[in-house]
């Protein structure tokens, strides 16, 4: 059987609460039938517009959205069939665990022998079997989280959303509670669509990403994809740790350009979205792409001195002062190679120009 | 281990419980003088005020402390024959002792009270007694009038011999004990507390119901509106709180009377004839009226209240789970206001039932309350004992909601604000 790559599609979706702002702008983006996509941006960005429009608790005000082809703004909620988790739970707290989740199923008419085995399916999925009776008052965060991930799964619906579900909880419980969700998706095969502003829960868990900001989808790739190969300053910024280096581009060659600094060196870059010479940019480099006192050969070679160590136990982060920017960080692994790295020494740093992406500037 | 041997010590060898005690007793006197105040405050207004109130609808001491002697003598007296002479003469020596002290007419007045035709025979025994022979007072005394041959009159004295009587609530439900000690109702004709008791009961139901009907709505816009409209409505809904009652409900006379802007504005539309005005004031559609404006603040503020904390995603979580708004409201938003809708029930009935000022001004004959009974027999009859009696029925009323509401729904279960 071959999956509907526009299972959900919105088309030209723009949306503004007051007739002044766009809160989202010219929105198109399809999402492919079972796939775990994730709408990844810093809050205020449209992100959960985007999701309550595709729930039906918001309209949009120009565009249309589809679900499995049918156009869904004059659907009311109650009759998308998509199921949703929200970031407070929102478990009613007067019915029991087993009440909550056979609301989805009463209101649809299944007979309670279906419905008993429905929910027992489900929380037996989220490992909550012999809760049945609690109320969700009697259930820590964690446990609460998962009687709202089978609430949203038990009717089966073709698409699941979830609003920032794991914001809650504590570290761990989120981290377990990722891969938990993770597994789900994976054993029923659910469309499920994400928001967060947490990158490293998108990363984790999503087959790919929509980072979000200002309104615009900035760039929508696979987690990969968009770690190592940002296609803007935004999302360079956004997603993991970044050094940057402003300057302008000097000798512009197809696969290679060189971009000079404000302080008037030289560095070799990838250009990505600068077309000439005299265009303003902005260098994004990873902090793990720049290695010190390295034998390997690579094109960009430079002196700078420390500021600050940081220690994490398996690494140790190093603000050196390289070309002008202090705030340059470095990840060093820790081995007994890099002993030497102390307070105001000058240490060697290189990196591949194909790992330096000059991108629009800031 | 310290817990086997069931007391823990502190550091320096005391009883923690001891120094628990210690280290709290000084908090708990200052939380004490704190309250103090209006602790003694509720004692000396509202505690000693209901058991005085109590006290007085028993009360019957009167006749029996004015007929000691009568009443000793009486003991022996089955009440099926005359009584004996002695009775006769404990009455006289009584009575005698009465006239001294010039307490003879409250007898008379009491005694007519329980049964009429007392008062000429003990002022025809007044004159007379002045001239009495000592010893066979028996004879004397029945000389004087028929009715004092009468038993029944003496069985009447009898029944005023405890110092405690039920006699004012009987009153109260239009009962009364006859000269057989039987309950009996009065005459149907005469029967008007039954009436007023149940057009009270009906009056603050349908107010209450009235009240929730629209409070649930406004108070239901006021907790979803955005901050700056829920404010203005907020006022608006607080405006009459801010009101004098006495303001208010002038207003009302205003507006409802027959030459009045209501029905001005009926005739004006042509609904009504200019010469067939329907009364609005002055009967039960008066009361209804103001009373349920007037206490429409308390159902909305404990339903606003309760509303406030629910979540505007759980009605949202009940849609995308596929129940339309009417089954969501239903299953999920309903159920999470009882607490709201008890508390401003229980409030606005309460209040509906006592309420005084607003019948007595717009409800005329068919509209009043038995509050206003109550306070008819304290201004006017100055019947204190029987308005306390009824007092004390409408506050036992009260409490027996109370109990039904804890035993249904839960006390706990309650959110004023």
């Amino acid at each position: 059987m071959s999956k509907n790559q526009e299972f959900v599609k919105f088309d030209k979706v723009d949306k503004s609460y007051d007739g002044k702002v766009l809160v989202v702008k010219d929105l198109n983006l399809d999402i492919a039938e079972g796939e775990f996509i994730t709408m990844l941006g810093p809050s205020g960005s449209g992100k959960t517009t985007c999701l309550m429009m595709l729930a039906g608790f918001e309209t949009p005000t120009n565009g249309e959205i589809f679900l499995d082809k049918n156009p869904i703004s004059n659907i009311p909620p109650h009759k998308r069939g998509i199921g949703m988790v929200f970031q407070n739970y929102a478990l009613f707290p007067h019915m029991t665990v087993y009440e909550n989740l056979a609301f989805p199923l009463k209101v649809r008419k299944i007979n309670k022998d279906d419905i008993d085995k429905k929910v027992d399916k489900a929380l037996s999925m989220v490992s909550l079997s012999g809760f049945e009776n609690r109320m969700p008052g009697q259930l820590s965060g964690g446990q609460q989280q998962r009687v709202a991930v089978a609430r949203a799964l038990v009717f089966d619906p073709q698409v699941v959303l979830m609003d920032e579900p794991l914001g809650a909880l504590d570290k761990n419980l989120r981290e377990s509670m990722q891969y938990e969700i993770k597994h789900i998706h994976e054993s029923i095969g659910v469309t499920v669509v994400y928001v967060t502003h947490d990158q490293s829960e998108a990363l984790t868990m999503s087959n790919r990403i929509a980072v979000f900001n200002d309104g615009k989808v900035q760039q929508l790739s696979s987690p990969d994809k968009l770690y190592e190969e940002p296609v803007n300053s935004f999302v360079a910024e956004f997603i993991g740790e970044n050094n940057t280096f402003a300057g302008e581009v000097t000798n512009f060659q197809k696969d290679q350009c060189k971009v000079k600094l404000s302080n008037g060196s030289e560095i070799i870059a990838n250009p990505i979205s600068v077309n000439s010479n005299g265009d303003r940019t902005t260098v994004s480099l990873r902090p793990e792409r720049a290695l010190i006192n390295t034998k390997n050969k690579m094109d960009n070679n430079f002196k700078g001195k420390i500021e600050e160590i940081i220690y994490h136990g398996d690494h140790t982060r190093v603000r050196i002062d390289l070309l002008g920017n202090k705030e340059f960080i470095l990840k060093v692994p820790n081995s007994s190679a890099n002993m030497d790295i102390k307070m105001g020494n000058e240490i060697n740093v290189s990196w591949n120009s194909h790992d330096a992406r000059a991108l629009d500037p800031k | 281990m310290s817990s086997e041997t069931g007391k823990i010590l502190t550091t320096d060898g005391i009883p923690l419980e001891v120094s628990l005690k210690k280290a709290e007793r000084k908090n708990k006197i200052k939380a004490f003088l704190l309250v103090a105040p209006l602790l003694l405050f509720l004692l000396i207004t509202y505690i000693f005020p209901i058991g005085d109130m109590l006290m007085r609808s028993v009360d019957d001491k009167m006749v029996t402390e004015m007929l000691p002697k009568t009443f000793k003598s009486m003991e022996k007296w089955d009440g099926n024959e005359m009584p004996p002479e002695e009775v006769f003469e404990a009455f006289y020596l009584d009575f005698q002792k009465l006239v001294e002290e010039k307490r003879d007419g409250k007898l008379s007045t009491q005694l007519n009270y329980t049964k009429n035709g007392f008062k000429s025979i003990l002022k025809k025994l007044r004159r007379k007694a002045k001239n009495f022979e000592e010893g066979n007072y028996k004879e004397q005394i029945m000389a004087v009038h028929k009715r004092w041959a009468d038993v029944e009159y003496w069985r009447a004295i009898k029944r005023r011999a405890p110092a405690f009587t039920s006699a004012k609530y009987l009153k109260g439900m239009d009962m009364y004990k006859n000269e057989e000690g039987e309950i009996v109702s009065v005459e149907e004709d005469r029967r008007i507390h039954r009436v007023l008791w149940l057009r009270t009961l009906e009056i603050a139901f349908f107010v209450t119901l009235l009240c929730f009907l629209m409070a649930y709505p406004i108070a239901h816009l006021l907790a979803t509106l955005p901050m700056k409209y829920s404010n203005l409505l907020m006022i608006c809904v607080l405006l009459p709180f801010w009101t004098s009652l006495l303001v208010r409900t002038a207003s009302w006379m205003i507006l409802l009377q027959q030459q009045g802007v209501v029905n001005d504005f009926f005739v004006m539309i042509g609904l009504v004839a200019d010469d067939n005005r329907p009364e609005m004031m002055y009967n039960k559609t008066g009361t209804y009226v103001a009373m349920t404006q007037i206490l429409l603040p308390f159902m909305v503020l404990p339903l606003y209240s309760v509303m406030k904390t629910i979540s505007p995603s759980l009605m949202r979580a009940g849609k995308s789970l596929g129940g339309t708004p009417f089954v969501t409201f239903w299953k999920v938003y309903f159920p999470l206001t009882i607490p709201g809708i008890g508390a401003g029930c229980l409030l606005v009935f309460i209040l509906a039932i006592g309420y005084y000022i607003t019948p007595a001004l717009v409800g005329g004959a068919s509209g009043t309350l038995i509050s206003n009974q109550i306070a008819f027999h304290m201004k006017s009859t100055l019947d204190w004992s029987f308005a306390s009696a009824m007092g004390l029925m409408l506050l036992a009323g009260v409490l027996a909601i109370y109990w039904v509401y804890n035993k249904l729904v839960g006390i706990d279960n309650i959110k004023l604000g």
